[in-house]
């Protein structure tokens, strides 16, 4: 099955990264990172632990903040507002209401753990975005049944398995109706059989243009859903291209030695 | 004598039956019950004691653990506790994110406050406050948390009551900012993260997902300060404010039966802390939501 179809629509870029430095202490993560994703690609990011590739989803809502380069998504600038030759620091607000139309999802699902999974889901639209809470519960029993968790709405997020909180997770995110989702290793705290259903829920917002950028190890996720594969190592983009040019024809030897390990 | 054994004869294996049948005899503690007699023999003649020595003067005690002084000192120590549990744990909600905040100098201050208020005496704070109020008394204060019972009357004076319920609350504060700093340091940063990641104003982030979360390690805590407050309230009986213990005290000075009295004391005293202790279970109980599969 393919959905590369998202692909014809016009070209416009959604999140453009432009030489985006970022160091913990004396620790370099990344070292100048440029990349471009289009509105309605799915881009799946690929990369041994420590290259960088989840500090760098993070920086995209500003979760970290760069020390060198900027990155905007659907034109606007991530934390910092432009005023002729200077670039002014959002306050915290502002950066909360950008992130707003930015949907993340975490490895560890980070679910609220006192609210149901209904609550857990209303909870952003009615106070981050003020919409009135009749119609975010609509709103969230709609998403809810999507990810096929209709009858989970009262459990609290402990009763549930792995698999389940991240489809809530997911819905939670996406109860923002966000122009972009992230979603930053999004099964590798999972058993191996419940992969599966999450993957599934994404490759489904993949089927309907969500512009997303995966950061993932599932090799075989990234060949049958990606329409860009990026390959990181020690906080570089190393190459980038369709599944096959990359997975099947890659042209750096750190690429070959990383997917000869893991596939 | 030889040191060598003749091998074990061999026992013929036991001819297979149904255990399950057996009769099963468990051990014995013969140790247990004879120390549950002794603890109980002692514990009848503690309650015989009480009953029986006329030393005790119940009727003493009856006739003074509902006069109307008693209810009206009962009453204010209450209101000594509540005022200074509130009061204490609002500034104490305050110091513990000032010391939780990014600015150096909003840490060094709360840390400062909460060295200081750790450090001295709750009485040496109580009769410092209560001689404030009397050297300053033509000194208007202005305090930033400002209910009613505060209030300064024209003199600008600090009256006694005033003095104890800021004392109690600045004492209470600053363990009060420790035991709200641990809950919230003990809650997963996952937590703030994802509520950060989805937009959620910083107010509310701190009030919807971490203090819920923050209340579970807190209110064990909490409950245990409140109770010490409730009774270290009875210091406050050395500035002469007309609660429980000052009562009391006014009471047996003049009728010279201290026994009784110090009973009715120890009785409203447990009373109300076993009442606290009820509400701590409830109160724990609605913060438990969500941790139980």
């Amino acid at each position: 099955m393919s959905v590369h179809a998202a692909s014809d629509r016009p070209a416009s870029a959604m999140v453009e990264i432009r030489s985006v430095h970022k160091s913990f202490g004396a620790l370099q993560v990344l070292k100048g990172v440029d990349l471009t994703v289009r509105a309605g690609e799915v881009t799946v990011v690929l990369g041994p632990s420590g290259s960088g590739k989840s500090t760098l989803l993070r920086t995209i809502n500003h979760l970290e903040k760069v020390d060198r380069g900027w990155i905007s998504v659907d034109g606007s600038l991530i934390g910092y507002r432009r005023a002729g030759d200077k670039l002014y620091e959002l306050r915290e607000r502002d950066i909360l209401k950008q992130r707003t139309q930015i949907g993340f999802v975490f490895q560890n699902f980070n679910l609220f753990p006192h609210l149901t999974v209904l609550e857990n889901i209303v909870e952003a639209p009615v106070s981050a975005l003020g919409r009135p809470r009749k119609n975010a519960v609509g709103t969230a029993r709609g998403l809810l049944a999507r990810v096929g968790l209709a009858d989970k709405a009262d459990a609290y997020p402990r009763q549930l398995s792995g698999g389940q909180q991240q489809r809530v997770a997911i819905a939670r995110a996406l109860a923002l109706e966000p122009k972009l989702l992230l979603f930053d290793e999004p099964t590798s705290a999972l058993d191996p059989e419940l992969v599966g259903e999450v993957l599934d829920v994404i490759k489904d917002l993949a089927e309907q243009g969500t512009t997303m950028i995966v950061v993932t190890h599932e090799i075989g996720f990234a060949r049958e859903v990606a329409d860009t594969v990026v390959f990181m190592d020690d906080g570089r983009i190393v190459e980038q291209g369709t599944p096959a040019d990359v997975l099947d024809r890659p042209r750096h030897d750190r690429t070959r030695a990383f997917l000869s390990k893991v596939l | 004598m030889s040191l060598t054994s003749d091998p074990p004869v061999a026992k013929p294996a036991p001819p297979p039956e149904d255990l399950g049948a057996l009769k099963v005899v468990p051990v014995r503690h013969p140790w247990r019950w004879a120390a549950v007699a002794g603890t109980a023999v002692l514990l009848t003649q503690f309650v015989h004691g009480l009953a029986t020595n006329p030393g005790w003067e119940w009727e003493v005690f009856a006739e003074f653990f509902t006069a109307d002084v008693i209810l009206k000192a009962v009453w204010i120590t209450l209101q000594l506790t509540f005022h200074g549990t509130a009061l204490g744990f609002a500034l104490g909600i305050v110091l513990a994110f000032m010391r939780l905040s990014a600015s150096p100098f909003l840490r060094a201050v709360s840390f400062g406050y909460v060295w200081a208020f750790r450090s001295i005496p709750l009485i040496v704070q109580l009769l410092f406050w209560f001689n404030l109020a009397y050297l300053y008394k033509e000194v208007q204060f202005g305090i930033p948390f400002g209910p009613g019972f505060l209030s300064f009357d024209t003199m600008g004076l600090v009256g006694a009551m005033s003095a104890a319920v800021l004392g109690l609350a600045l004492h209470q504060a600053a363990y009060a900012a420790e035991i709200v700093r641990g809950g919230v340091l003990a809650v997963d940063s996952g937590q703030l993260e994802a509520a950060a990641a989805l937009g959620i104003p910083r107010l509310r982030q701190i009030r919807r997902i971490v203090l819920p979360q923050a209340m579970r390690s807190i209110l064990p805590n909490a409950a245990n300060e409140v109770i010490s407050l409730f009774k270290g309230t009875s210091i406050v009986s050395v500035m002469a404010i007309g609660e429980l213990f000052y009562e009391v005290q006014v009471i047996y000075g003049r009728n010279g039966r201290v026994v009784p009295l110090l009973m009715v004391a120890t009785v409203w005293y447990i009373l109300l802390t076993s009442a606290l202790s009820v509400i701590q279970y409830y109160v724990e109980r609605h913060f438990a939501k969500g941790t139980t599969r």
